[in-house]
């Protein structure tokens, strides 16, 4: 079979075209436009002069942006590691069920993770709601008898957000979790049990060594998608104090959209750029290492 | 490893002293699957507690006391919310814009999966490597010049504007192919010798036998698309434009805090994804094992 080149040639302009014209619009301009952007004092639609790394410069020294770095590193130390864990254990017991048991009770863990995130906020505000909230049978007892506003206090707002993430995404890293459990064949757990090993020790020889990979891959997926924490901040912090609670997305948006500084904006929009692609490489080199040893 | 075999070996007890650990062992697994049980009915109870609050009457549902069904059954407050609020709009809203960007990804992205796993043309590899590493951009991380190319182009305050930035999906390209990659060549020869074009080639053999994969990466479009907060929020501002997303959470009644109301209202909003994920459970999971890099 010879097909002419030049035939060929056209059948690829005309099947990436779509591709190559949504590219262009809406992934290498806005790109380029970010970066550009951030060295101009532009307000958020409009021109602006060049500035140079001014922007850079106040966002270094700018203590609300300082808030929002520390918030989002610290929303993501309290929901990846916690959450992935959780994720493994409930795993390990979903693995164990058989049959329609195995189905519901997958399906019960992994429902919240296709809700939207407004239903998420509309469940836990009303679970957490200080008057009314069915949680407060378990925290008002912690707090003295004292009904918690959770959203309003400041020290419980980020684990309280956290939490809520963990419920919400858990499902996404437990399917990812038992797809890997059930690649390890059973005949290594047979062999092990005739060698007389227990429970603890094939989990520690067999389980944890051989999922190991997946979970490389289920924390690195969790930390890129964490480091995004916008939705769910913005949606708790509805009429309270925002600052305290700020996170770069919404650093991003504040800067942008409510203050129409289009430049500094962009500007942190490249930091969180950074953060993300120099965190997940590094992250995944580390865990990988650690794995081959 | 020797090591674990020596201790093994050295572990290996007589049979009955075995029998007796095995019973002791099912004495632990019975637990561990116990404790499975009870974790997922309290995952589960907040969904269970959210839905059961819509069919309480107001004064039910802010009496104090743990009430685990309605006294008195009631419809009135989704009565409420279809009538009183915008919820027909926004659900026709949510409906278009994620109906229009699973179409236009599935086609964009079989067409780019084709063309990059089959033809050789200039500029192959560059698409290529562009595709992979446009997945590691974060995208909200591009909000601010996506709203500036948007009102470039007129679109503020559009379904269409809110449909553009949702496009980019790199995702569905790489696993579209990995598939035709995987399609054995003697099919597009076979084919070719017969006089059959490109385009016959994908919308006749190649997407008809990966069509599974293409229903799974629909679902999981329509339901990303469906509930995607952050871009439909900054790109529509008129009540009338917005995905139910954002509209349940923007519009407040003017008379107060009602829960029924609120949670009768994110009920229907999540009506749609669950229904989809209750019927295409199997498919749901491979996409999101697709997606993870597992090919399943």
């Amino acid at each position: 079979m010879i097909r002419s080149s030049r035939s060929e040639y056209l059948s690829a302009a005309v099947l990436m075209a779509p591709f190559f014209v949504i590219y262009a619009i809406f992934f290498v301009y806005p790109t380029i436009k970010m970066v550009e952007l951030s060295f101009t004092n532009a307000p958020l639609i409009g021109p602006g002069k060049w500035v140079g790394l001014d922007n850079y410069f106040r966002l270094a020294s700018d203590r609300l942006f300082s808030i929002a770095v520390w918030n989002t590193i610290y929303f993501v130390a309290l929901s990846v590691p916690s959450g992935v864990l959780l994720a493994l254990v409930i795993a390990l017991g979903v693995n164990r069920l058989k049959g329609w048991l195995q189905s519901i009770v997958l399906a019960a863990f992994f429902l919240p993770y296709i809700l939207p995130v407004s239903v998420v906020y509309r469940i836990w505000g009303w679970m957490f709601d200080k008057d009314f909230g069915v949680a407060q049978y378990v925290l008002a007892p912690l707090n003295g008898g004292q009904h918690l506003s959770v959203f309003r206090t400041v020290p419980l707002f980020m684990p309280a957000v956290a939490f809520i993430t963990v419920w919400w995404c858990l499902g996404f890293s437990l399917l990812l979790f038992i797809a890997g459990l059930r690649n390890i064949s059973s005949e290594i757990y047979e062999a092990a049990e005739l060698d007389g090993a227990g429970r603890w020790l094939q989990f520690q020889r067999i389980t944890w060594p051989l999922i190991w990979p997946v979970t490389v891959l289920v924390f690195t997926i969790q930390l890129i998608l964490q480091l995004k924490i916008f939705d769910q901040v913005y949606l708790f912090t509805q009429g309270s104090r925002v600052d305290v609670n700020m996170v770069m997305v919404f650093y991003i948006l504040r800067q942008a959209f409510q203050l129409n500084k289009g430049g500094l904006g962009a500007a942190s929009a490249v930091v969180l750029f950074l953060v993300i692609v120099v965190l997940s490489v590094l992250q995944f080199q580390l865990l990988r290492a650690r794995g081959q040893k | 490893m020797s090591a674990t075999v020596q201790r093994l070996e050295v572990t290996a007890s007589p049979a009955a002293a075995r029998l007796a650990r095995l019973n002791r062992l099912d004495t632990v697994g019975l637990l561990i699957t116990l404790v499975t049980l009870v974790g997922a009915i309290i995952w589960a109870f907040p969904l269970y507690w959210g839905l059961v609050t819509t069919f309480k009457h107001e004064y039910e549902i802010v009496r104090p006391g743990f009430q685990p069904w309605p006294e008195h059954f009631t419809f009135e407050n989704y009565v409420h919310v279809l009538l009183q609020t915008k919820i027909g709009y926004w659900y026709i809203n949510s409906l278009i814009t994620s109906v229009a960007v699973t179409v236009l990804v599935v086609i964009m992205a079989a067409s780019a999966g084709y063309a990059i796993s089959q033809l050789d043309f200039p500029g192959r590899r560059f698409f290529w490597w562009m595709i992979l590493g446009s997945f590691m951009v974060p995208i909200p991380a591009l909000i601010v010049t996506h709203f500036i190319v948007i009102s470039q182009l007129g679109l503020i305050n559009t379904l269409a504007g809110v449909v553009g930035p949702q496009l980019i999906a790199p995702v569905t390209v790489i696993i579209y192919k990995q598939f035709f990659d995987s399609v054995p060549k003697d099919f597009r020869e076979a084919a070719a010798m017969d006089g059959a074009n490109d385009f016959q080639l994908l919308f006749r053999i190649y997407l008809p036998m990966n069509w599974g994969v293409t229903t799974a990466l629909a679902i999981i479009t329509f339901i990303g698309a469906w509930n995607l907060f952050l871009w439909p929020f900054l790109a529509v501002s008129s009540e009338d434009k917005m995905n139910i997303t954002v509209g349940i959470t923007q519009v407040h009644d003017n008379y107060g805090i009602s829960y029924g109301r609120d949670l009768a209202v994110a009920m229907l909003a999540a009506l749609p994804v669950a229904v989809v994920y209750l019927i295409f459970q199997r498919r749901v999971t491979q996409a999101i094992m697709l997606s993870a890099g597992i090919k399943g």
